[in-house]
């Protein structure tokens, strides 16, 4: 058993662990509670899992604990906004009821926010084209797409 | 869980035990004392409790899947009893403390599950008013928040009236009780905020992968490579060392890794060195339609037989014309894999899981655990959306038969290849039509054959974990229903249609979205359209001439079409389509199972000819489920329907080898992603004072065929097979 420091949403926190190389979505989830960053594939293929590390929208269910350590900033759904005081881009999800299930909807927004920071005025196709590796089974695109749409106007 | 259980004065009954639920901790998972809360269907304690601050909660055997039925269900009973939204909380799918409304299943939520609560609701208020008319001496009596006024002076409230107590009113389907009038609704037919979607977006939501249970461990299913295969060896060492290893559970072909972490159970999985046996039950699936008409047919089902086909086919001068058509094995896709938690303590078995039927699910482990009915309890929690029966009902007895065996509560979370490659699939579909017309170019006759497994206790979808390990398995859940639609809405003076019923079919079969109803309506409504080409008539126009001309329901949506999609009355295919990508439009139709919701679809379609690439960049929907409960939510299922069936219209395809199934991961099974979605233009009819139908089907039946046709519009090529893939297209372009 090891033990090391990370930085969740502005805090400093300890984790224990028995292997570096599991993914740091496993510490979020089963470590820290945190129900955001979601368990979708486990290869990096659908998005679900999406979190911030310094400002990079990044799977977390294929980094491994190893590579990431306490200056590292990451941040997660939780640490956006609550349903008291959301985010704008979580803002604009619940003004167009741009969730079904909802299981995906963590790595829309993630990944929303960090292209937004990157493209304050993207175009429809871009905001389609950030989001062509994240996937939606409900079908819910369309929404997204208005949402992320709003929160960049 | 706490429940508390006192004996108090029934408002309207005779004392009868009343039960109060303190929902304040839902983790132990601890059972009732006593007796237990109504759950018949005709009691309205079943379905309601007020409480004595006035709140009402809703007590839902239908559960939410993602579709947001808890905030349309909600709207329904606050608007019959007039309380304010946020007056009323639900609890749905435990099967403690609600009524088994059947499976969430064939679009039935609003207009079976929600028309009993709205049923339940009306018989409380209407005994509510009844009370409030004896202690304020007056029957002109008004209701708004939850509060009954006489003559605008005297009040009484509902939580003054019943509150913590029970109704003990009996509900009587055949007599049922008056209710509101539409012209008064003030909260249905509004799009309503859902209320689940703020704790969504912010991670607060408690999904059933959230969930977790005191002393609980991990386990982590090892699944034969092969079905059927059989486990002859395993080599436990290097799993054993691994640190969180608690312990390796094997019951005949089950094994498992149970571990104090999930990353610790996974790792052990993985460190097992396991000796399979060879199994390869599964046909080649580059025969895959040869065999399916090579299978067995345990009977044949007529679904309608009008005036004589054989004759009509037969006859002089009628010119026949005949096609086939298949569907592809799909599967559900999940995004989250199916996650499961149980706990076995003092003989009773509580199972947490996402199945869209708990009252189901507990039958099948009580059964599989071999225990009473009464010791086992089943309670939903929302999980990734599914689209039928996916792998949640597995991952729960997976974790039962783990719980069991270990005497802890252990959490069963699925790996992505354990859900592409173990839930439940939407059968293949093979469909052989043949129709006649006469001179004058009017249909003489139809004739279709659709092979499609048999549905029953026969081909049951059993519990995999049950399968494994030689335990029981119920014969409760098989796929519904999947002969509907094989009969047509079109009045042909001579129309048989048959489904031959396949004693079995290649895996496990279940239900997608739309199941059969998909399949079938896309045979059919491309074989219109081939006869409305053969005859040189507009398609849009064929439908209407063959339409019941007393259907003016299904009438109105074709025709409300037509004007949203601006359609080009002409006939396919499109003449003069120069260069390599060409456009096309394409139409259907269907009245859900002959009976209910009406949907009519235009695709716009373009098929670049040089590699064989559809894309689909809109879809014109029309759309009547009578009354509409929230324009919003509906619009939402409508746009998930459109979305969902374009990926597998156009992408998706299960692959499998002799042994088991291949496609497990997103690359091996891509489906849709943003950059092709579709745009979609819709038109919602509302008729209030009408029945409410479902919608989380039916627009979904009519997207292959718009867009097959769509595509025969564009290059006179008409494709019959799904998905259209690229290879295919390029394929049928070769072969005309």
């Amino acid at each position: 058993m090891a033990i090391k420091s990370l930085t969740v949403n502005g805090k400093r926190v300890p984790v224990t662990y028995n292997d570096p190389q599991m993914p740091l979505l496993y510490v979020l989830r089963n470590e820290f509670g945190l129900h955001g960053p979601r368990f979708g594939c486990g290869l990096g293929q659908c998005g679900a899992c999406t979190v911030h590390i310094d400002g990079a929208a990044v799977r977390s269910c294929i980094t491994p604990l190893s590579t990431v350590d306490v200056n590292k900033k990451i941040v997660t759904l939780e640490g956006l906004g609550t349903p008291e005081k959301p985010h704008r881009v979580q803002k604009a999800f619940i003004e167009e009821q741009a969730v079904q299930c909802g299981y995906c909807i963590n790595g829309m927004i993630m990944e929303s926010v960090a292209f937004l920071a990157k493209n304050k005025k993207p175009t429809e196709a871009q905001i389609k084209d950030a989001l062509a590796n994240n996937l939606c089974r409900c079908g819910t695109h369309a929404r997204i797409v208005r949402a992320v749409k709003r929160a960049s106007a | 869980m706490n429940i508390q259980i006192s004996r108090r004065d029934a408002l309207l009954g005779s004392g009868a035990l009343i039960v109060s639920f303190a929902l304040a901790d839902s983790l132990t998972g601890v059972h009732a004392q006593g007796a237990a809360k109504p759950l018949a269907l005709t009691e309205v304690d079943s379905f309601l409790a007020i409480d004595k601050t006035g709140k009402v909660t809703v007590y839902s055997g239908k559960v939410d899947l993602g579709t947001g039925i808890t905030t349309a269900l909600r709207q329904i009973v606050a608007e019959e009893l007039d309380v304010p939204m946020n007056r009323v909380d639900l609890v749905q799918g435990d099967t403690l403390l609600t009524p088994d409304q059947g499976k969430t299943w064939a679009s039935v939520t609003i207009q079976v599950g929600g028309m009993q609560l709205r049923q339940a609701a009306a018989a409380a208020r209407q005994a509510l008013l009844a009370e409030a008319a004896k202690k304020l001496g007056t029957d002109n009596l008004t209701v708004a928040d939850g509060i009954i006024t006489a003559g605008g002076r005297k009040k009484v409230s509902y939580a003054e009236l019943i509150g913590d107590k029970s109704f003990s009113i009996k509900l009587d389907p055949k007599q049922p009780v008056k209710e509101k009038s539409p012209k008064d609704y003030k909260i249905v037919g509004k799009s309503t905020p859902r209320v689940d979607i703020p704790d969504k977006v912010t991670g607060r939501f408690t999904y059933m992968q959230d969930f977790r249970v005191p002393g609980m461990l991990h386990g982590r299913v090892v699944r034969p490579p092969a079905i059927g295969a059989k486990l002859e060896k395993v080599d436990e060492s290097a799993a054993k060392k691994i640190p969180g290893v608690v312990r390796i559970v094997r019951e005949g072909d089950f094994l498992a890794v149970v571990a104090n972490n999930e990353w610790d159970a996974i790792r052990g999985a993985d460190a097992l060195k396991v000796t399979w046996s060879k199994s390869e039950t599964l046909p080649d699936q580059a025969k895959l339609w040869e065999h399916v008409r090579a299978t067995k047919v345990v009977k044949e089902d007529a679904t309608s037989n009008v005036g004589n086909v054989a004759e009509a086919l037969a006859k002089e001068g009628a010119k026949v014309r005949k096609a086939t058509y298949d569907f592809a094995i799909h599967t559900h896709g999940s995004i989250g894999p199916s996650c499961a938690i149980a706990d076995f303590k003092d003989g009773k078995l509580t199972s947490w899981s996402a199945s869209q039927a708990t009252h189901d699910l507990r039958k099948q482990l009580a059964l599989m655990l071999g225990l009473s009915l009464d010791n086992v309890r089943c309670i939903y929690l929302e999980g990734s959306g599914c689209y039928g029966r996916n792998g949640h009902e597995d991952a729960a007895a997976d974790a039962a038969l783990l719980a069991k065996v270990i005497g802890n509560p252990v959490r069963v979370q699925w790996s992505r290849a354990d859900e592409h490659g173990w839930d439940p699939k939407g059968p293949p579909t093979l469909v052989d039509l043949q129709a006649s017309t006469d001179a004058a170019g009017n249909v003489t006759a139809w004739d279709s054959i659709f092979y499609i497994p048999q549905a029953g206790p026969e081909l049951n979808v059993a519990l995999v974990a049950a399968d494994l390990a030689g335990m029981p398995t119920s014969k409760v859940s098989f796929p519904g229903n999947i002969f509907q639609l094989s009969a047509i809405p079109y009045k042909f003076p001579n129309v048989r249609t048959v489904c031959r019923r396949l004693e079995t079919t290649p895996l496990r079969p279940s239900w997608i979205r739309t199941p059969g109803r998909m399949q079938n309506t896309y045979a059919n409504e491309c074989f219109i359209d081939e006869l409305a080409a053969a005859v040189g008539m507009d398609p849009l126009e064929f439908r209407l001439k063959y339409l019941d001309p007393a259907d003016k329901r299904g009438i109105e949506v074709l025709e409300r079409l037509a004007a949203l999609a601006k359609w080009d009355k002409r006939p396919s295919p499109k003449k003069g389509a120069a260069g390599n990508v060409v456009k096309g439009r394409g139409i259907s139709y269907t009245k859900y199972e002959l009976v209910r919701t009406y949907v009519g679809a235009v695709a716009e379609v373009e098929v670049d000819r040089s590699t064989g690439r559809i894309t689909v960049p809109r879809f014109y929907i029309t759309h009547d489920c009578g009354q509409i409960i929230n324009p919003d939510g509906l619009k939402s299922q409508i746009e998930g329907n459109v979305i969902q069936t374009v990926s597998r219209t156009l992408i998706e395809e299960l692959k499998f080898d002799r042994s088991q199934v291949t496609s497990l991961d997103w690359a091996s099974y891509p489906i849709l992603t943003f950059p092709q979605v579709p745009d979609i233009v819709m038109e919602l009819i509302d008729r209030p004072n009408e029945k409410p139908w479902g919608a989380g089907e039916p627009a979904a039946a009519v997207i292959p065929s718009a867009i097959s046709n769509a595509v025969f519009d564009a290059i006179g090529v008409r494709l019959r097979s799904i998905p259209y893939t690229p290879a295919k297209v390029l394929a049928a372009m070769q072969a005309t």
